[in-house]
C-alpha cells in the first residue's frame, strides 16, 4: 500500500518534469520557426537605416512603405506575377487530368496490364535519364522558351498516381462498382459520377502539391525558359534577390543611391509579396496537406 | 482427346482476356495519357543516355554521332573535380541525413505526449509554414539574415562581444547553414508522418502500461518508438538511397565564388558542364554514373532492410 501511493506520487512528477520539458522545446522551436518569417515581414515595412544597421529586432522601426513602392512599380513582377499564375493554373490542372484517370485505372484490381504498368511507370522513380538527355528531348520537341514546357514539365509524377491509386483502392468500395456495372453503369460513367465526387479530399491534395511546387519551382524556368517575358516569379526573385536591384530610375544619380541604401528593405518587401499568398492560404488548407502525408504513408 | 480440350481451354482463355480488355478500354484510356507522359519525358531521355558513350554534336543527333566507349568516363574519374564532387555531395547527405533525420521523429514524439491539443495545433501549424517557402525565398533570406553588415545574426553575435562573420562566403560555414536552414524547413513537415504512425497506436497499450506504472519516458521508448520502426525504416532506405543525389537547387543558389570548394557538387557540376559548357556527352556520362550508383545504393539498402527487419520498399 504504502510503495502503491509513493509511485502514484513520484511517476506523475517524472511525467510533469517531462511535460515541462516537451512543451518548452516545442514552445522554442515554434519561435525559431516562425520569427524569421516575422522579422521578414517587420524588416519590409520598415525605414532602411534600422534594417541595414541591423538594428531591427522584434518590432517595425521607421514605418513606411517604400520598398513595397520600389517593387510595385517594377513591371517585371507583374509580368512574373501573371506567368506563375498562368503555370500554376495550367501545370495543376493537366497534372489532374493526367494523374487521377491513370490513378484510378492503377487501383483497379481487375484491370488486364495492371501489374506492367505500373512497373512501366514506377521504374521511373527509381531511374532516370538525367538533365542532358531529358534537355535534347525537350529541345527536339521544339518546347524550350515555351510557355508549355513550364506547364507539362513537373506536372505528373508517378509518386502522386500512386498517392492517388492507393487513395482510390482504399476508399472505394468494391461493391459500389459492382451495383452501378449491374445497372450498366460504364467505366468512364462510373469514374466521372461516382468516383471523382467521392474523392473531393485527394483532389485537392495532388492539386496543392501541384500548385505549391509549380508557384515555388525555379529550376525548369531557369534550364528550359530563359526568355525573360515567359519567366516565373521566382525566376524574377532570383534576379533580385541575388544580384544588385537594378530597377530602371532612369539616371539620377539622387535616385540611384536612395536605391542603393534601400535595397535591402526592396529585399524584404519582395520576399513578402512572392510568399505571402502561400503563406495566407496555407493554414485553411493545412489538413488537406496533411492527409496527403497520411495517404503517402499507406502501403497501397 | 486431352490434346483438343488443352487447346480448347487455351483458345477459351484467350477470348477472354480479349473480352475483359475490350471490356475495360475505357481503363486504357484512362491511363494512357499517363503513359505517353512518362515514355516522352522519362523513358525517351533514358534512351539518350547512350550519348555519354558518344561523341555527341547537335548537328549530328543522337543516332549519328560517332561511339567514343568509355572517354567520358574516364575523363570523369580522373578529372581532379571527381573526388571534389563526390566528397562533397557525400559530405551535405550524411550531414543532412544525420541531423534531419531524428529531428522530425523527436517532434512527432514530443507533440504526441503532451495533453495540450490547442497548443501543439499551434506548433504544427506553425512549424509547417516554412516548408511552403521556396528555396529561391530561403536562400534570399538567409543572404539577409547572414549579411555580414546588415544582418541582424551578425548584430546579435556582436552584441555578445563576438566579431561579425562572413557566412555566406566562407567555406567553413556553407555546410552548417545548408543543412541546419534545412532542419528549420523539413522538421515539422516531416513529423507529420511519424504523428500519423503514432495515431495508430492502440490506447489500450499505454492504458496496461500505465495500470503497471510505467512513466512517460518509458511508455516512449517501450510503446511508440517500436511502433514507428517501419515507418523509420522505409525512411532510411529513401534517404540512404539518396545519399549521392544532393538537390540541384538549394546548393546551386548558396553557392558563390568564395565556397565553391566546398559547395559544388555532382548535380551543379554536372549542370555547369552540360548547359554552361555544352559538353552535352561528358554531362549527360556524369548524371549516368549518378544515377547508377543512386539505384545500386537504394538496392543494397533495401536488401539489408529487409533482412534485418522486415520492411522494404520493394
Amino acid at each position: 500500500m504504502q510503495q502503491k501511493k509513493l509511485t502514484l506520487i513520484r511517476q506523475p512528477l517524472g511525467d510533469r518534469v517531462l511535460d515541462v520539458f516537451f512543451y518548452t522545446i516545442m514552445g522554442l522551436l515554434a519561435v525559431v520557426c516562425a520569427y524569421p518569417i516575422w522579422y521578414v515581414l517587420v524588416a519590409s515595412i520598415s525605414d532602411s537605416a534600422y534594417v541595414n544597421s541591423g538594428a531591427l529586432i522584434l518590432l517595425p522601426r521607421g514605418v513606411h512603405y517604400e520598398g513595397y513602392k520600389y517593387i510595385l512599380k517594377d513591371a517585371s513582377l507583374w509580368q512574373g506575377y501573371l506567368n506563375t499564375i498562368i503555370y500554376v493554373v495550367g501545370g495543376t490542372v493537366f497534372g489532374l487530368a493526367v494523374t487521377l484517370p491513370a490513378g484510378y485505372a492503377l487501383s483497379r484490381k481487375d484491370f488486364p496490364g495492371r501489374g506492367i504498368f505500373t512497373f512501366y511507370l514506377v521504374f521511373t522513380m527509381y531511374f532516370s535519364g538525367g538533365l542532358i538527355p531529358t534537355y535534347l528531348v525537350v529541345r527536339s520537341l521544339g518546347l524550350i522558351n515555351t510557355r508549355l514546357v513550364l506547364i507539362l514539365l513537373g506536372s505528373v509524377s508517378v509518386y502522386n498516381m500512386i498517392l492517388v491509386r492507393t487513395f482510390f483502392s482504399s476508399t472505394i468500395p468494391e461493391e459500389l462498382r459492382e451495383a452501378a456495372f449491374v445497372d450498366g453503369c460504364t467505366n468512364t460513367r462510373f469514374f466521372l459520377q461516382f468516383v471523382l465526387p467521392l474523392s473531393k479530399a485527394i483532389i485537392a491534395v495532388i492539386g496543392m502539391y501541384l500548385a505549391v511546387g509549380h508557384w515555388n519551382s525555379y529550376y525548369n524556368a531557369m534550364i528550359y525558359c530563359m526568355d525573360r517575358k515567359l519567366q516565373p516569379l521566382q525566376l524574377y526573385l532570383r534576379q533580385l534577390l541575388f544580384t544588385n536591384v537594378d530597377i530602371d530610375t532612369g539616371l539620377d544619380q539622387e535616385l540611384m543611391a536612395k536605391q542603393a541604401q534601400i535595397v535591402s528593405v526592396i529585399k524584404y518587401a519582395v520576399i513578402v509579396v512572392a510568399t505571402l499568398p502561400i503563406l495566407c492560404i496555407y493554414p485553411f488548407l493545412q489538413k488537406y496537406f496533411v492527409q496527403g502525408v497520411m495517404i503517402g504513408s499507406l502501403k497501397g | 482427346m486431352e490434346e483438343w480440350t488443352k487447346t480448347a481451354a487455351r483458345r477459351k482463355k484467350r477470348a477472354l482476356v480479349r473480352k475483359t480488355a475490350w471490356q475495360n478500354r475505357a481503363l486504357y484510356g484512362m491511363i494512357l495519357p499517363a503513359l505517353i507522359y512518362v515514355g516522352i519525358f522519362h523513358y525517351a531521355p533514358m534512351y539518350g543516355v547512350q550519348i555519354a558513350f558518344k561523341n555527341f554534336t547537335l548537328g549530328k543527333g543522337i543516332l549519328g554521332s560517332p561511339w567514343a566507349g568509355w572517354k567520358w568516363f574516364d575523363y570523369f574519374f580522373s578529372s581532379p573535380k571527381f573526388q571534389t564532387v563526390v566528397v562533397n555531395t557525400i559530405s551535405i547527405s550524411l550531414y543532412s541525413l544525420l541531423v534531419g533525420f531524428p529531428m522530425p521523429i523527436l517532434l512527432a514524439l514530443m507533440m504526441h505526449n503532451v495533453a495540450g491539443r490547442k497548443f501543439v495545433r499551434t506548433v504544427q501549424t506553425i512549424t509547417y509554414m516554412p516548408h511552403f517557402i521556396s528555396v529561391v525565398v530561403l536562400v534570399g533570406m538567409m543572404s539577409c539574415f547572414f549579411s555580414i553588415n546588415s544582418g541582424f545574426i551578425n548584430t546579435m553575435i556582436e552584441a555578445f562581444g563576438g566579431s561579425r562573420k562572413y557566412f555566406m562566403g566562407e567555406p567553413k560555414y556553407f555546410l552548417h547553414l545548408y543543412v541546419w536552414s534545412g532542419v528549420w524547413q523539413g522538421v515539422g513537415w516531416g513529423s507529420i508522418l511519424y504523428m500519423a504512425a503514432l495515431t495508430g497506436v492502440s490506447p489500450e497499450l499505454h492504458e496496461a502500461a500505465m495500470i503497471d506504472g510505467a512513466s512517460k519516458i518509458k511508455r516512449i521508448w517501450h510503446i511508440e518508438i517500436p511502433a514507428l520502426v517501419p515507418t523509420i525504416v522505409i525512411m532510411l532506405i529513401m534517404n540512404v538511397g539518396s545519399i549521392m543525389s544532393v538537390g540541384f537547387d538549394k546548393v546551386y543558389l548558396m553557392q558563390n565564388s568564395l565556397n565553391i570548394s566546398v559547395s559544388e557538387t555532382i548535380s551543379t557540376y554536372n549542370y555547369k558542364m552540360g548547359l554552361e559548357g555544352t559538353k552535352y556527352s561528358f554531362s549527360a556520362a556524369i548524371g549516368l554514373f549518378n544515377n547508377v550508383i543512386n539505384f545500386a545504393l537504394l538496392s543494397i539498402v533495401n536488401f539489408l532492410a529487409k533482412r534485418i527487419s522486415g520492411s522494404s520498399l520493394w
